[in-house]
């Protein structure tokens, strides 16, 4: 395919930080900043990163939860950032998201069933039979048992209101969903159901996902390109196998080297990295790793470094944003 | 600290907490449930041990029990022994609890918010950590915090001990916990996910330090965690939990190498690596963790278990001997497949 599905370009969601008497705007926060993004149909494409980088509003931009700042969203070709609430509406149907605790997103008022029929209710979409018909389908697709369908979320464990949040998710053939640490809450034996459950899903629906979580092991094994995002701004993308094995930014190599590998005493070089996150409210010119990073120049605190070309072609192009080839 | 008494007088490996068979039960609204069943462990003088299961499988209730803070007063120590030093903790009076648990045991839990009081600054919480144990002035108190406080890499401490804790981050605010914890020397140390709240590249940074505070203070640890890969690099010993049993116990050698019970298995095939080929279908356990209310009879993981037999539901099984120290709660242990790790 030539075209993507979904295509990020040079997006940007601020927020005003307000303060002082009368709640004046101070600053910005930049959330997301400058970040360029594809997806196409039928892949998924992981986004890694650590609390406060930007990958949930990201992830909330895209389906208009929060209006982005400046950038393109395209859709099939249509800019999703510049419509109005209105304009939006055929588009929420292409487009759906998961979240992370369904014990949040879901409305414990409704039914299990009253949940899965509001979206044809939303979009007029068919009789009541065959409402209640798609429904129990949605349940069975999603392994839970027709029983469940008079019963309400909080009857349900976490994986099973996991479960529910898919199906809703679901209901009206999306052909993109983003799911934001869909399986985070979950305890180790139910997040492998769930992400097997996401992978049948994929395969069987030609669903595209943009797979949004803090954890890089999870990702790279749903995913089929990955980005790091790091206060806002992509730091590397490409291949996922590519860039676990031929990582690039120091920001990666370090994530890679702190995860808790489940085999005892493996003798490895571990990189520890010492300081914090910077703010994203008003966060230093240059580079935004610069605090953290083990091999800072003078270069980097002063020029932000662009997203570069390093290896690879077309989709599985490899890209890293750092002044230097470590 | 040199002039603060080690509380560790006791040599690396020998025996400093001795868990027998212990059970807790709390009353509930639809009647007395028994969170932790039968559970037996030891802690090795300045060794860690880690405790690993899912939501619900007992791990923070046993570590409330040891130190005797069970909720109120639905919460219980219902059987066993806990021998700490040699002494029962369970028929302790509360006055001499208080001690062991303010100058003896430490504890770290997952939430640094949680245990640091909003309201007072970090110098003065600290210091009445010292206070409470040592005739010393108020000054010198806060100047031990200081110390401590540089000691678990607080970036100009002097600054920080005026300071409130919001005003910390949240890697920050743990390691402020974790100098909380040590202040008194403690001979062993508690943490119930110490690092589940942080990001991953300041949970190396806490973990390491850790491990470095354990190695200069020789103080044991039990590390309470659902993450398998934070026991494989933190621990020496191992005790998996299920349904408020133990299901398997060893070192982290037998638990990852040589694993016997289903459910550990299970648990270790589970989880994405880097290594796996992507986009493929992991091993599940099927089904979920029976509620308290409603566990099976016999062996509490059989609804779930590839390998159940009748005798599963019909008894529960003991803990057998696998070889040395490593444990396995299950009938069928020696009948299980030949093991080969998910990725060599």
């Amino acid at each position: 395919m030539s075209t993507p599905l979904l295509e990020i370009q040079n997006l940007r969601t601020y927020f005003p930080v307000r303060g002082g008497v009368f709640l004046a705007a101070r600053g910005q926060c930049k959330a997301v900043d400058d970040v360029s993004l594809s997806v196409w149909s039928g892949e998924t494409v992981g986004l890694v990163g650590e609390s406060g980088c930007g990958k949930s509003t990201l992830g909330k931009s895209i389906v208009r939860l929060v209006k982005p700042t400046g950038g393109k969203i395209l859709f099939n070709g249509v800019d999703l950032a510049s419509l109005r609430a209105r304009q939006l509406k055929p588009f929420r149907r292409e487009v759906q998201m998961i979240f992370q605790d369904p014990a949040d997103s879901l409305n414990s008022r409704l039914s299990v069933g009253a949940m899965l029929e509001e979206p044809f209710l939303i979009h007029g979409i068919g009789d009541e039979a065959s409402r209640r018909e798609r429904a129990l389908e949605l349940l069975q697709i999603v392994g839970l048992p027709p029983a469940a369908l008079d019963r309400f979320p909080f009857e349900f464990s976490g994986g099973q209101r996991q479960r529910i949040g898919i199906a809703r998710a679901i209901a009206l053939n999306p052909k993109l969903i983003i799911c934001d640490e869909p399986v985070s809450a979950l305890d180790a034996s139910i997040q492998s159901q769930i992400l097997n459950l996401l992978l049948d899903l994929q395969q069987r629906l030609g669903l595209s996902y943009l797979f949004i979580a803090h954890d890089l092991a999870v990702v790279k094994h749903v995913s089929d390109r990955i980005a790091i995002m790091y206060l806002g701004h992509v730091v590397e993308s490409g291949d996922g196998e590519e860039v676990h094995r031929h990582p690039r930014h120091p920001y990666t190599r370090a994530l890679i080297s702190a995860i808790p590998q489940p085999v005892p005493r493996r003798q490895r070089y571990r990189q520890i990295l010492t300081g914090e996150v910077p703010s994203p409210i008003d966060p230093p010119p240059g580079c935004p790793f610069q605090t953290r990073c083990p091999h800072v120049q003078a270069v980097c605190r002063e020029q932000l470094p662009p997203l570069r070309e390093v290896a690879g072609s077309g989709r599985d192009v490899h890209a890293v944003a750092c002044h230097f080839d470590l | 600290m040199t002039s603060t008494a080690s509380n560790s007088g006791q040599g690396r490996g020998e025996v400093l907490l001795d868990v027998q068979d212990l059970a807790v039960e709390f009353d509930t609204e639809a009647g007395r449930v028994r969170a932790v069943d039968d559970v037996s462990f030891t802690v090795r003088a300045g060794q860690t041990l880690g405790i690993v299961g899912e939501s619900g499988c007992g791990k923070s209730v046993t570590a409330l029990s040891i130190l005797r803070l069970l909720p109120q007063p639905m919460g219980r120590i219902a059987g066993g022994h806990i021998l700490f030093r040699g002494q029962d903790l369970t028929a302790l009076p509360a006055e001499a609890m208080h001690k062991v648990r303010t100058g003896q045991i430490g504890m770290i839990f997952q939430e640094p918010m949680t245990a640091l009081n909003p309201v007072h600054r970090i110098g003065k919480q600290l210091s009445e950590a010292f206070l409470l144990h040592q005739q010393i002035s108020p000054r010198t108190a806060l100047e031990r915090s200081v110390e401590i406080l540089e000691k678990v890499g607080i970036p100009s401490p002097e600054v920080r001990v005026s300071e409130y804790p919001h005003q910390l981050s949240g890697g920050m605010r743990q390691r402020v916990v974790i100098a909380m914890a040590l202040a008194c020397r403690p001979a062993l140390v508690i943490a119930d996910e110490p690092t589940t709240a942080l990001d991953v590249t300041i949970q190396a940074q806490i973990l390491e330090l850790m491990k470095a505070l354990q190695d200069e203070m020789g103080m044991s640890i039990i590390l309470i965690t659902h993450d398998l890969g934070v026991i494989a690099e933190a621990c020496e010993d191992v005790l998996v939990m299920y349904a408020g049993r133990v299901a398997e116990k060893g070192s982290v050698e037998d638990i990852f190498r040589r694993p016997a019970h289903p459910y550990t298995r299970g648990l270790l095939e589970s989880i994405p690596r880097l290594e796996y080929p992507r986009k493929t279908r992991l091993r599940t356990i099927e089904g979920m963790v029976p509620g308290l209310m409603d566990m099976p009879a016999g062996c509490r993981f059989n609804n779930r278990c590839p390998h159940k037999v009748d005798r599963c539901t019909a008894e529960a099984p003991p803990l057998a001997s696998v070889a040395g120290g490593h444990g396995v709660g299950c009938h069928r242990w020696r009948e299980l497949p030949a093991w080969t790790e998910p990725v060599s």
